[in-house]
């Protein structure tokens, strides 16, 4: 049993997975609140890295900057402010009209949406793999660690957890966060004692907007390339993160993210790495027929 | 009612109880219901009925608890979590106090739905169409027909079931139930969301109903002129548990149930 | 005047959006930034008009349903010109009749000795009519969204290949077993899975699809790879050797055999006992299991028979097009049989059929629209979900005779 590599795996996995929880959140979110699959969320996520692209272009390419980690700072801020926007209208136009439709239609609707997103950027930009700059510095950290971790996913990792932090007060502490509990609980009963639940769903979508535009950069800052195609896949692993830990809850998202990076790394790494989805996939089909309420999700009885 | 003794039973529950997490929505109740009766469960909003029901017909496995159905002529079946469709087969039938038709197929196609269980065209039959089942098909639309007729729907039968009022919805409701041959009959609100005269007609289409289908009738029902009036024996729960049964007569004057109705107004 | 004043907002809402995006692309080979000013102009317009007929549209919509909630018969009022045509048997017969004759000779019309592209293109547009078909008994009907769809289509495809590579069997062999494998993996998949609610039912299609594709792409031994399986052999007549235009023509009579078998049991089994249960399983699971459906069966019934047709078709795929490999069996496939079904109106045949031809169609022969294909779908199943979730064409309601009924009843009453 070689030690080191199975280290190194595991921090892989874990970065991966924290990539994943940033996206899962959206999904679990949204799902939370309107039951409903935002199929286009990993869309939000391709635009995200795409506009950090763009925008970085622009700083290096016009001389403004070439200190690399201020051009990723602003590319993120102009990336979350874009995905945010985008979510925002994705709501206003492809699901709010459907808000009392039969089940299965905002469910196309968001098929379609996040089918027209991708081919959107396809044609106005390119459906090749563009290169992302390397804009995250190598910098020193603790000797042992850094054997296993680079420092962008040195990066990756504390941006997660601050942004998660960021989340978790945000929803315990905040009036949004309180009215966007009650509305997961019952949205009747919110608007009745006056939450305005239309602007909570907005709030929700914008929130996961804003989690996987940051999920985006710091994955193309990883992996160095982007296309239009990422969202897709991205946007399925982190769905299945996020039933993994039991869709509209909250740490059972980052705990399925999590689980879910690692159970794949570990596949690929033992096993194959050509069948990496294939794990994916196959621990989604396996949790939903053993336990299809989640890792943390309670099971509930539909009322009839 | 000493004449019950020698009626036969047709449904007996004993101990029912039904957890959800924490919450014990249904507590120990036991209901019995014989041939040719009408009972009504009645009971303050949120006393457990439409969950009792539910534990009945099979939507939910109750916690602890026996249901046992005596079909007539058919040995008797214990019928705990078994599916609602194999409990439909064995011919109990429900409505819903919350209407479940089946919005975009016509008022006639709702009620053959129910034949579904008493026919057995296969995939192969019909394709092939043979005089089988052309034969079945002709029986389901002539009998969903006649029900229809008789709770008085047959002029909209190729109307969208969407497109009816309220009231009509109920007694389609019904229709839907009866086709599938039942000796027992579930009814979840009949009355809920109808005006005075459509109360006072669903009171003769009750009546009428057990006379001509010979079924029992259990139904749930806030409407109390119209439970008082139809029913031959009523039970009341409260915050889950059974806290009386009797015939009309006798529930009208139990105070426990005249607490529990008027409790909240007398102490105010 | 409210209206242009918000049209304006939301024109330059968009002109925000597409900014980044549609004006500025960064070469970043040879390192040059290109701004295309003139894409946010457009945008601005086409927003600004967008966003006007809209606010029309839906204030429109919300007119007509607040006079639908008025009008207890709505349905009664305008019928819809499919619903005429339906309701005259004389009429619609000859219609039919006069499709049906133009579909005998089409292959004959468009094409000479050397040039067949006509034929082959409608051997492909009517091999995705088949599929609009299966789809539409498991979504249309059943209302199981399956976004896994053209993975049958693939198992009947690879299926046709490898027997006919391996064993040497022949096409109208491979056929029927091409269905059966279809609906065997519909069986097998659909088993576990069919408790499940119907968005995860979804997701679930989805991940299968997309494990057959990997497996299809990395398993090269048995399935040929990334490169597939070529030199595919096209369907046989009784063993004579066919020319090219023949063998097209011959492949277009056999789709559009299936085209007719596939309507033909998809009518007969909508309107027997098995059809009316996938609706009303469609429409409420649990009102349906209360009224004595057996739900497992019901679904595995229908999800089985989809994925029959997509087999069926699928030997046909492989046979026309005598080269196979994975990419034929996206995830945008799926899509686009989905958006047919979507557009037609879930569970209406004539409108599946017409959506199908459309869909497949006008890419081909408008090559500007090919390149905005998959952009144009997205947006119209959007569009579709908010305008008219019932598709272009009506499914409409069947009327059932009950004369015999009627005079039984008076015999006997009164």
């Amino acid at each position: 049993m070689d030690f080191e590599y199975l280290f190194e795996l595991l921090c892989g996995g874990v970065v991966k997975g924290s990539i994943y929880a940033l996206i899962a959140l959206g999904y679990t979110m949204v799902y939370g609140i309107i039951q409903l699959i935002n199929f286009a969320h990993g869309e939000i996520y391709m635009v995200g890295a795409f506009v950090a692209l763009i925008i970085t272009g622009i700083l290096t390419l016009s001389g403004y900057s070439d200190s690399g980690l201020s051009v990723l700072v602003l590319a993120a801020v102009i990336a979350v402010i874009y995905a945010a926007a985008y979510g925002y209208t994705l709501e206003k136009i492809a699901y709010r009209p459907l808000r009392n439709a039969p089940r299965l239609s905002p469910l196309i609707s968001a098929i379609g949406a996040s089918i027209f997103l991708m081919n959107y950027v396809q044609l106005v930009q390119t459906p090749d793999f563009l290169p992302f700059p390397e804009l995250v510095p190598e910098f020193e950290f603790m000797e042992p660690l850094s054997r296993f971790v680079s420092s962008v996913d040195m990066v990756i990792l504390v941006v997660t957890a601050l942004t998660m932090v960021a989340l978790t007060v945000l929803i315990k502490y905040t009036k949004i966060g309180k009215a966007m509990r009650a509305t997961q609980q019952d949205m009747v009963m919110a608007r009745l004692v006056g939450i305005n639940v239309d602007r909570v769903i907005s709030a929700t979508f914008i929130i996961g907007s804003v989690l996987a535009a940051i999920a985006g950069v710091l994955i193309a800052s990883r992996t160095g390339q982007i296309n239009s195609a990422i969202g897709f896949m991205a946007g399925i692993k982190a769905f299945t993160a996020a039933v993994l830990g039991g869709i509209g809850n909250i740490p059972g998202a980052v705990l399925g993210a999590m689980v879910l990076g690692i159970a794949e790394t570990f596949g690929a790494g033992y096993i194959s790495s050509a069948y990496e989805d294939v794990f994916a996939f196959g621990l989604l089909v396996l949790i939903l027929i053993l336990r299809p309420a989640g890792l943390l999700g309670k099971a509930v009885k539909q009322k009839v | 009612m000493a004449a019950n003794d020698e009626r036969k039973k047709l449904l007996e529950v004993s101990g029912l109880t039904m957890d959800f997490g924490g919450l014990r929505a249904v507590d120990n109740v036991g209901l019995d219901i014989y041939e040719g009766e009408i009972v009504a469960l009645i009971g303050p909003n949120g006393a457990g009925k439409t969950t009792f029901f539910n534990c009945v017909t099979g939507i939910y496995e109750p916690t602890r608890g026996d249901v046992k159905m005596l079909p007539p002529g058919r040995p008797a079946r214990r019928i705990n979590g078994m599916k609602p469709n194999r409990i439909t087969e064995l011919g109990m039938a429900r409505t819903f106090q919350n209407i479940r038709l089946f919005p975009a197929m016509t008022v006639l196609e709702n009620v053959m739905i129910g034949r579904h269980c008493r026919t057995s065209t296969s995939i192969v039959d019909a394709i092939f169409g043979g005089r089988k089942a052309a034969a079945e098909e002709r029986e389901s639309i002539d009998k969903s027909y006649q029900l229809l007729k008789k709770v008085g729907l047959a002029e909209v039968a190729d109307e969208f079931s969407r497109n009816l009022s309220y009231g009509a919805q109920r007694r389609l409701e019904i229709a839907r139930a009866l086709a599938t041959d039942p000796f027992l009959l579930l009814l979840d609100e009949p009355a809920a969301g109808m005006n005075p005269q459509e109360t006072h007609e669903l009171d003769a289409l009750i009546t009428r109903i057990r006379a001509e289908e010979k079924v029992a009738i259990l139904l749930i029902e806030h409407d109390m002129k119209l439970v008082m009036n139809i029913s031959d024996r009523i039970y009341v729960m409260e915050y889950g548990k059974e806290i009386a049964q009797g015939t009309p007569q006798q529930i009208k004057e139990n105070p426990k149930v005249i607490e529990a109705y008027l409790g909240e107004e007398a102490h105010a | 005047m409210t209206h242009v004043k918000r049209s304006l907002g939301i024109a330059l809402w968009f002109m925000f959006l597409t900014l980044p995006l549609m004006v500025v692309r960064v070469n970043t080979v040879s390192r040059e930034i290109e701004w295309r000013w003139h894409n946010m102009a457009l945008v601005g317009i086409c927003a600004f008009a967008i966003a006007w007929f809209w606010q029309f549209s839906i204030e429109r919509r919300m007119s007509k349903l607040a006079q639908v909630s008025n009008d207890k018969h709505p349905e009664l009022k305008k019928p819809t010109w499919t619903q005429r045509l339906a309701a005259d048997p004389v009429l619609s017969r000859r219609v039919l009749i006069a499709v049906g004759a133009l579909a005998m000779v089409f292959p004959w019309l468009v094409s000479t000795g050397q040039n067949f592209y006509h034929v082959n293109v409608m051997v492909s547009a009517l091999i995705f009519v088949v599929l609009g078909l299966g789809l539409n008994i498991t979504v249309g009907l059943a209302g199981l969204l399956d976004l896994g769809y053209i993975a049958f289509f693939a198992v009947g495809a690879y299926t046709y290949a490898l027997l006919a590579k391996t064993f040497g069997m022949g096409f109208w062999t491979c056929l029927p077993l091409g269905g059966l494998m279809g609906a065997l993996f519909g069986v097998v998949l659909g088993f576990p899975i069919l408790r499940l609610r119907g968005d995860y039912l979804a997701i679930v299609t989805l991940g299968f699809a997309s494990i057959t594709k990997i497996v299809l792409e990395n398993w090269d031994t048995v399935f040929g790879g990334a490169a597939g399986i070529a030199n595919i052999p096209r369907p046989d007549f009784f063993g004579v050797e066919l020319t090219g235009r023949e063998k097209a023509v011959y492949t277009y009579y056999i789709v559009l055999g299936l085209v007719a078998l596939a309507v033909l049991v998809t009518t007969r089994l909508k309107n027997s006992r098995i059809g009316r249960a996938w609706m009303a399983l469609r429409e409420d699971e649990i009102a349906c299991v209360a009224m004595g459906v057996d739900m497992a069966r019901t679904k595995l019934s229908a999800y089985a028979l989809g994925a029959f047709w997509a087999g069926l078709v699928g030997v046909v795929f492989a046979a026309h097009n005598n080269f196979i490999n994975p990419d034929s069996f996206t995830f945008m496939d799926s899509a686009m049989i989905l958006a047919m079904v979507v557009l037609g109106g879930m569970g209406s045949i004539l409108g599946v059929i017409i959506a199908a031809l459309a869909l497949k169609l006008m890419p081909e022969y408008l090559r500007a629209f090919a390149e905005y294909r998959m952009l144009v779908f997205g947006a119209v199943m959007v569009l579709m979900m908010i305008f008219r979730p019932q598709g272009l064409i009506n499914d409409m309601r069947r009327k059932y005779e009950y004369d015999t009924a009627e005079r039984e009843d008076d015999d006997g009453g009164k």
